[in-house]
């Protein structure tokens, strides 16, 4: 991933949209690479979609500016745009069969028939659909509408394919399929892909980078690892994975260190390359501490730099995880532990005193 | 004891539901019965089977001239109607406009208002413009009539029409025409010849408008009713009659044939959009 480039291939400035008085998109600024994966995630009803379309073309900026491939997108209708999308719903032609479908595209280009045909049986191969042409819409199951909805942007060779929500439709086992499949495309193409999703998950596999939207409104924009890991607050931290919040107190600075009390674990010290820039120290009052990150030590386990006490209050079994809630002294709601199982040890039952081990480096301080 | 009653009244509604199919079908099953019947008085009983009846329409020259303006104002009122019916179709699908509910139903007015009132403020209202009544007034009021009916038949068309549908193929760089006419036309093209066929058919029976706004030239229905005075060409009429209703059944069937592939076309179920014929 080091090698991805950094040319830029959309550039989104100040992007606000207003519905009425209902201020849907308040101020959007990002940069979108050549090549990359890149996912807007959030909670239904953050301006996703909205602002899928306006990069489409559907829709128009109340304000700002959008610029595709060095050009500015005002007044640029959807259809002559750099870009093409595959809808939520698939938008597969009815009346057409799959290769028409496919082809549409190129028809408008005045494409010459044979091309037309080969290209269009290039793309539904890329999408594993190869012999289909011929099939009618109305035949298709929801997975092959997706393929075709996907080759019907492919074959456009847009700079930038736009994805909406585009594996909501599909249970669980073809999803996962999908997004390893769509990732794979993506990449052996080089195109530039934008999804829309609100599953953490689909975004954190997929995706090179990744803008976590709340309200209208980018809260973060990073990649997954650092998104996981150093999340910039405390609602970013709990729409990705899960994380334990602890109430905590910064006691002292001095020479890179940054001294913290945290009431149910304990006192530590943290270096200061853990501390994000800008963090008003007065203002802290929570660090968070992902549930894999806090251990039950057991007879044998590796020792960790730093352990607390707790009572197991209930457990989870996951099959390969199980999830422990522990309660810490100092602090009123109970903490998620992940541990992985491994053979020959048992599940703590609950009431069991346990000793809590954790490291320093694992905090994560919030803006 | 209850479902004594229940059954009671179970019957009471078979013979109900009978009376009815009989007081509404009877006169319509008379019709053919004496447009083949070789007398020239319509009573009971028959007397035998001829076709004589429908020769004599063949030979009549004033009929040719009511069917033939008949088709006119027929076809004319049909694609206008259809033309009109499908933008207020579209709009009230895809836009939103203040007071468009009030608006709607203002259009579909003339579906419940009286045609004796519509006819007498039409001719009142082209008296005082001093226009001239000819075959183009009496489509006039066709179109006015038969709007309402082609926008019901046309909103389910236009209703199931996924927006996204268009959004990708402008999407995929068609013009806004092109997508018009590859998309959206074909989509809606069964509930067009569906909205076609029925606004001929009301055109082509309707009487009482054809009356009161034609000129010299009669289309058939006031053909027939001149015809009517004369008890010796009453077995023709008849037959006419017949022709007339076998043409419109067919065609009302053929309508809702149309429209319920429009619905299948799209994927819906057609009961769903509301059956209309
Ligand atoms: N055409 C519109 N008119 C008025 N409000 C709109 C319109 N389109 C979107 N909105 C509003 O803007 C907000 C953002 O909508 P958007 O569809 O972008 O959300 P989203 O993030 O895609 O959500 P979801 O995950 O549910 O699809 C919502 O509150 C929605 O009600
Ligand atoms: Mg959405």
């Amino acid at each position: 991933m080091a090698s991805l480039s950094t040319k830029p291939i959309i550039d989104l400035a100040g992007v606000t949209k207003t519905f009425g008085s209902f201020q849907a998109l308040k101020g959007i600024n990002a940069t979108i690479h050549e090549s990359e994966f890149f996912s807007l995630l959030g909670p239904s009803g953050c301006g996703k979609t909205t602002l899928l379309r306006m990069i489409a073309g559907f829709e128009t900026p109340t304000d700002g500016t959008i610029v595709i491939a060095g050009e500015d997108m005002a007044g640029v209708p959807a259809n002559r745009r750099p870009t093409n999308m595959v809808f939520q719903s698939y938008a597969i032609f009815p009346h057409l069969c799959v290769a028409e479908n496919v082809g549409y595209g190129l028809k408008t280009r005045k494409t010459p028939k044979a091309e037309i045909a080969r290209e269009v049986e290039q793309a539904l191969q890329m999408v594993d659909l190869g012999g289909l042409g011929s099939r009618a819409a109305h035949e298709l199951s929801g997975g092959q509408r997706q393929r075709v909805a996907l080759a019907r942007a492919l074959v456009m060779k847009p700079k930038v394919v736009l994805l909406d929500e585009p594996l909501s439709a599909l249970d669980k086992q073809l999803r996962d399929q999908m997004q390893v499949e769509l990732r794979q495309l993506q990449q052996r193409l080089g195109i530039t892909f934008i999804l829309v999703t609100h599953d953490q998950e689909e975004a954190l596999t997929m995706s090179d980078r990744i803008a976590v939207m709340f309200d209208g409104r980018i809260a973060q924009l990073a990649s997954p690892e650092e998104l996981y890991r150093r999340p910039v607050d405390r609602r970013v931290a709990s729409f990705i994975g899960v994380m334990n919040f602890l109430d905590a107190r910064a006691t002292g600075r001095m020479n890179g260190h940054l001294a913290l009390d945290i009431p149910a674990l304990g006192s530590i010290e943290l270096s200061s390359a853990q501390v994000p820039e800008g963090l008003d120290l007065r203002n802290l009052e929570t660090i968070g501490i992902r549930p894999e990150m806090l251990t039950i030590l057991f007879e044998g386990s590796e020792q960790t730099e730093h352990v607390a006490r707790g009572e197991v209050t209930g457990t989870a079994y996951y099959g390969d995880m199980t999830y422990y809630s522990v309660r810490l002294p100092g602090h009123a709601e109970d903490v998620t532990i992940s541990m992985r199982n491994t053979a020959g040890r048992s599940i703590v039952p609950p009431g069991s005193e346990v000793p809590v081990g954790w490291g320093a480096d694992s905090i994560v301080l919030f803006q | 004891m209850k479902s004594a009653l229940k059954g009671l009244s179970a019957k009471w509604l078979a013979l109900y539901a009978v009376a009815y199919m009989v007081f509404l079908y009877a006169p319509v099953i008379l019709l053919p019965m004496f447009a083949f019947n070789d007398a020239t008085i319509i009573s009971f009983p028959l007397t035998g089977f001829t076709t004589q009846w429908f020769d004599v329409l063949w030979q009549t020259e004033s009929l040719h001239g009511a069917v033939r303006n008949s088709l006119v104002v027929g076809l004319s009122s049909a694609v206008l109607s259809t033309i009109l019916g499908a933008c207020a179709a579209r709009a009230a699908a895809r836009y939103r406009f203040p007071a468009k509910r009030g608006i709607m139903s203002f259009i579909m007015l003339p579906l419940v208002l009286p045609e004796i009132i519509v006819a007498v403020a039409l001719l009142v209202l082209l008296m005082q413009l001093g226009m001239p009544l000819s075959l183009a007034t009496v489509v006039l009021g066709h179109v006015l009539i038969c709007t309402p009916f082609s926008i019901v038949i046309l909103n389910s068309a236009f209703q199931g029409l996924d927006q996204s549908l268009e959004e990708a193929s402008y999407d995929l760089g068609e013009s806004r025409w092109g997508t018009f006419r590859r998309v959206v036309l074909p989509l809606v093209m069964p509930g067009v010849v569906s909205s076609l066929l029925i606004t001929f058919t009301i055109s082509l029976d309707e009487f009482i408008i054809a009356f009161f706004l034609t000129g010299t030239e009669v289309t058939l229905p006031v053909y027939i009713w001149s015809q009517l005075r004369f008890p010796g060409k009453l077995p023709s009429v008849m037959a006419l009659g017949t022709i007339l209703l076998a043409l419109s059944v067919l065609l009302l069937i053929l309508a809702e044939w149309f429209r319920r592939r429009a619905a299948r076309k799209q994927g819906i179920e057609a009961s769903a959009t509301g059956g209309f014929a």
